[in-house]
């Protein structure tokens, strides 16, 4: 028996020169869990917070009750987004690497999270995303040259070079502008869905963090509102395994699941396969179907792993083993349901590669317009007095002296 | 017309905007069926409903983050913040999100939020229940900030922050919610309805965000100030028999400078006054204004009358608060000087 009280601080499964180790992952069969019907009370389908929604077995194969029947079509939709995803941020990061930007966050592993959950949503839904959502932009049709522009901060710009490369917003999209400080859309989310309640708007909103920003307050504020009010919402924790350096244990993940939060609070609180394309859609859907039908809020858990760099200013050889990502047993999102096409018999190697080729033209030469608007080191250049445009809806006095401070001060005054 | 007090004009400022348009929404803690705790919000959830005046949880970061995303579908909400010492788990959203959503999003996104919160001492708050802080918003990019100082003000400037597309941080001095405060708490309470700034009309009116107000006009020197030391400042210089001219700056951004400096310009002598802490207050950014604008003009240097800089103490709030006797003294010395 203890005698005294103990710190415990979280053990990271595997350091860079050990042997990668999952065994701690609590898994389910593909098929497994019951699917409840979306109006369940919260509190008679804990078990959906503790278990693994899967739908696409090790063989590709779909199956059990969260199997969503979707078109031949639209799964290959969806693989076309998740490679176009991959393809633009392979480009993207090899151009960092060549000085014509400054940075960048590929979303390597986790474009199922994105991809699928544009594709079960309707464009009205309005999304409120993280800064590793890029496959939600790309769902929804976003043209790259737009993103390219943006990560470019050229005349183009959707910002008007005010934000990191990769802190989107597309209005028309109903895609909103991604912060830069962790987690202050979640509860925002929340706040847009009470509006849409209580100006009876069909439409529902979803958010997006990381695992390690549920830590901050403002998951539990949004957690809190939308269970109080029964807002509209679908909330998503992506659960990458590592904040930067620092392993999901220390977001509070070793004791009970991120889902598990949901329950606490009183709302629907989901495990799913996050590289399983069919389940992310399948439960998508459900929460969707339970927003809209006034039951109220649901959290998602999404399990997958963060396959690349936190972003191209970090280099995860530091803290963890370098084949790590080979390890992880939740395989490839791209790969798997690239595998369930080939089983169903619509889809082959040949036609991926065809597809992959494809890809890479359509990224390569929607840079090649893209810069055409200019680059960090090649103009045009965006006009520097944009900065003090959209401080106010419209400029003070004292941001038009400032203005022209500047003017004299570049000598155009 | 009507007589009413602060408490009555933020009210029916309030109630005129939920008439008029369905996008205002007012949330917050106790402010429902309760009406607020210092009744500002009374009646309003029994005439508008449960939907457009909402009761929240006692957390003002969620409050601050539902209210933009509300704003940023179509809503006008306006938040009260129970106190203003209760505000800094919202700072994050107001600061980071709520101020900057315009900028970052190039124009496409923002959040036409009103953020109501009493401020200010007098009340036996004690240190967390008295603070100004209105110099920590001033000095963020984005946000529109503004303390009155009368129920007319308050009604014509609520109104006009909730119109306002931009984000604004509204400072109730919750000692002049019952009564225009001189500094004395020794001397029995006079209401409002003895002021003639206590009319208020009944209707739709603004007082325009980015204004000063010349509170009173006089040539012997130049008072700049707001909220509740208005009214300290003018009970000061009458004691001392001065023809002070006092500006109620009304709103700290966009701030008018104009009106501050054309004043000073002509009195040649100048007194800020403050409720806040005087180190880096909004005090100092008024001074170095007015010296690069008004240095040729000034016989004698600015001097600030502030609160001390350390926390609001309950058992000493009136050697704290920046009563008469500090403003008194700041007054003589600026008038010997030169």
């Amino acid at each position: 028996m203890p005698t005294r009280s103990r710190l415990h601080v979280p053990v990271t499964p595997a350091r860079p020169g050990e042997i990668s180790d999952f065994s701690w992952l609590r898994l389910s069969p593909a098929g497994a869990i019951a699917r409840p019907e979306p109006g369940a009370r919260s509190g008679d389908i804990t078990f959906l917070a503790d278990g693994l929604v899967r739908v696409l077995d090790d063989a590709g194969e779909a199956i059990g009750p969260w199997h969503p029947h979707l078109e031949v079509q639209d799964l290959q939709i969806g693989l076309r987004h998740m490679l176009l995803t991959r393809v633009f941020d392979d480009r993207m990061q090899r151009i960092q690497r060549s000085g014509k930007i400054s940075f960048y966050m590929r979303s390597l592993g986790e474009e199922a999270v994105s991809v699928a959950q544009a594709q079960a949503l309707r464009p009205a839904d309005m999304l409120f995303p993280s800064y590793r959502n890029q496959g939600l932009q790309i769902a929804r049709g976003r043209p790259l040259v737009d993103l390219m522009c943006q990560v470019l901060s050229n005349t183009r710009d959707m910002c008007k070079g005010r934000q990191l490369p990769v802190l989107y917003h597309w209005r028309e999209g109903n895609i909103f502008s991604i912060s830069g400080n962790l987690a202050t859309q979640f509860p925002q989310a929340v706040g847009w869905a009470m509006a849409a309640a209580i100006r009876g708007q069909d439409a529902v909103a979803a958010s997006w963090i990381g695992e390690g920003a549920s830590a901050e307050a403002d998951f539990h504020h949004a957690l809190l509102f939308a269970s109080v009010y029964r807002a509209p919402v679908i909330l998503n924790v992506v659960n990458n395994q590592w904040a930067i350096s620092t392993f999901q244990g220390f977001a509070g993940g070793e004791q009970r699941t991120f889902a598990a939060r949901g329950p606490g609070y009183g709302i629907a609180g989901l495990r799913v396969d996050g590289n399983d394309f069919l389940a992310v859609h399948a439960v998508t859907q459900w929460a969707a179907e339970r927003a809209r039908t006034g039951h109220g809020p649901t959290l998602i858990e999404h399990v997958t792993y963060r396959g690349a760099a936190h972003s191209t200013s970090d280099d995860p050889a530091r803290y963890r083993p370098r084949d790590d990502y080979q390890h992880w047993p939740l395989g490839d999102p791209v790969e798997r349901l690239k595998q369930h096409l080939i089983r169903l018999g619509e889809w082959s190697e040949e036609r991926h590669a065809g597809l992959s080729a494809e890809l890479e033209d359509h990224v390569a030469a929607s840079w090649k317009e893209a810069t055409r608007f200019g680059t960090l080191t090649d103009p045009p250049r965006l006009d520097p007095h944009l900065m003090f445009e959209d401080v106010f809806r419209e400029m003070p006095p004292h941001l038009r002296r400032q203005d022209a401070e500047l003017r004299a001060e570049r000598g155009q005054g | 017309m009507a007589q009413m007090n602060l408490i009555h004009a933020l009210n029916s400022a309030m109630d005129v905007m939920l008439g008029r348009d369905p996008a205002v929404v007012v949330l917050g803690e106790d402010i429902g069926y309760f009406g607020g705790v210092f009744r500002v919000t009374e009646g309003l959830q029994r005439k508008y409903g449960e939907h457009r005046v909402l009761d929240t949880p006692i957390a003002e970061g969620g409050i601050i983050a539902a209210a933009i995303g509300m704003g940023v579908n179509g809503l006008r909400p306006v938040a009260e913040i129970q106190f203003a010492d209760y505000i800094y788990p919202g700072y994050d959203q107001i600061v980071s999100e709520l101020a900057r959503l315009r900028y970052r999003s190039a124009g496409e996104f923002f959040a036409p939020v009103t953020v109501r919160t009493p401020c200010g001492g007098g009340i036996r708050g004690g240190q967390t229940h008295s603070q100004s802080p209105e110099a920590i918003f001033a000095h963020v990019s984005g946000l529109k900030v503004v303390m009155p100082s009368n129920p007319y003000d308050a009604k014509g400037l609520l109104i006009a922050s909730i119109e306002d597309d931009d984000p604004v941080i509204f400072f109730e001095p919750k000692r002049l919610y019952n009564g225009p405060f001189d500094g004395n708490p020794n001397q029995a309470a006079v209401p409002w309805s003895a002021h003639p700034l206590g009319e208020v009309p009944e209707g739709h009116y603004t007082v325009p965000i980015g204004k000063a107000a010349i509170a009173r006009a006089g040539s012997d020197l130049t008072i700049v100030t707001y909220g509740t030391m208005v009214h300290v400042c003018e009970a000061a210089a009458r004691g001392l028999g001065l023809d002070a001219e006092i500006v109620d700056v009304r709103t700290m951004v966009p701030l008018d400078t104009d009106t501050i400096c054309a004043s000073v310009a002509r009195t040649g002598r100048c007194v800020i006054a403050h409720e806040a802490t005087r180190f880096a207050g909004f005090g100092a950014e008024l001074a170095a204004t007015i010296q690069e604008q008004c240095f040729w003009n000034l016989e004698a240097p600015i001097l600030r009358v502030a609160g001390w800089d350390t926390p609001y103490p309950h058992a000493f709030e009136w050697e704290y608060f920046p009563g008469q006797a500090r403003v008194v003294r700041a007054l003589r010395t600026v008038m010997e000087a030169g």
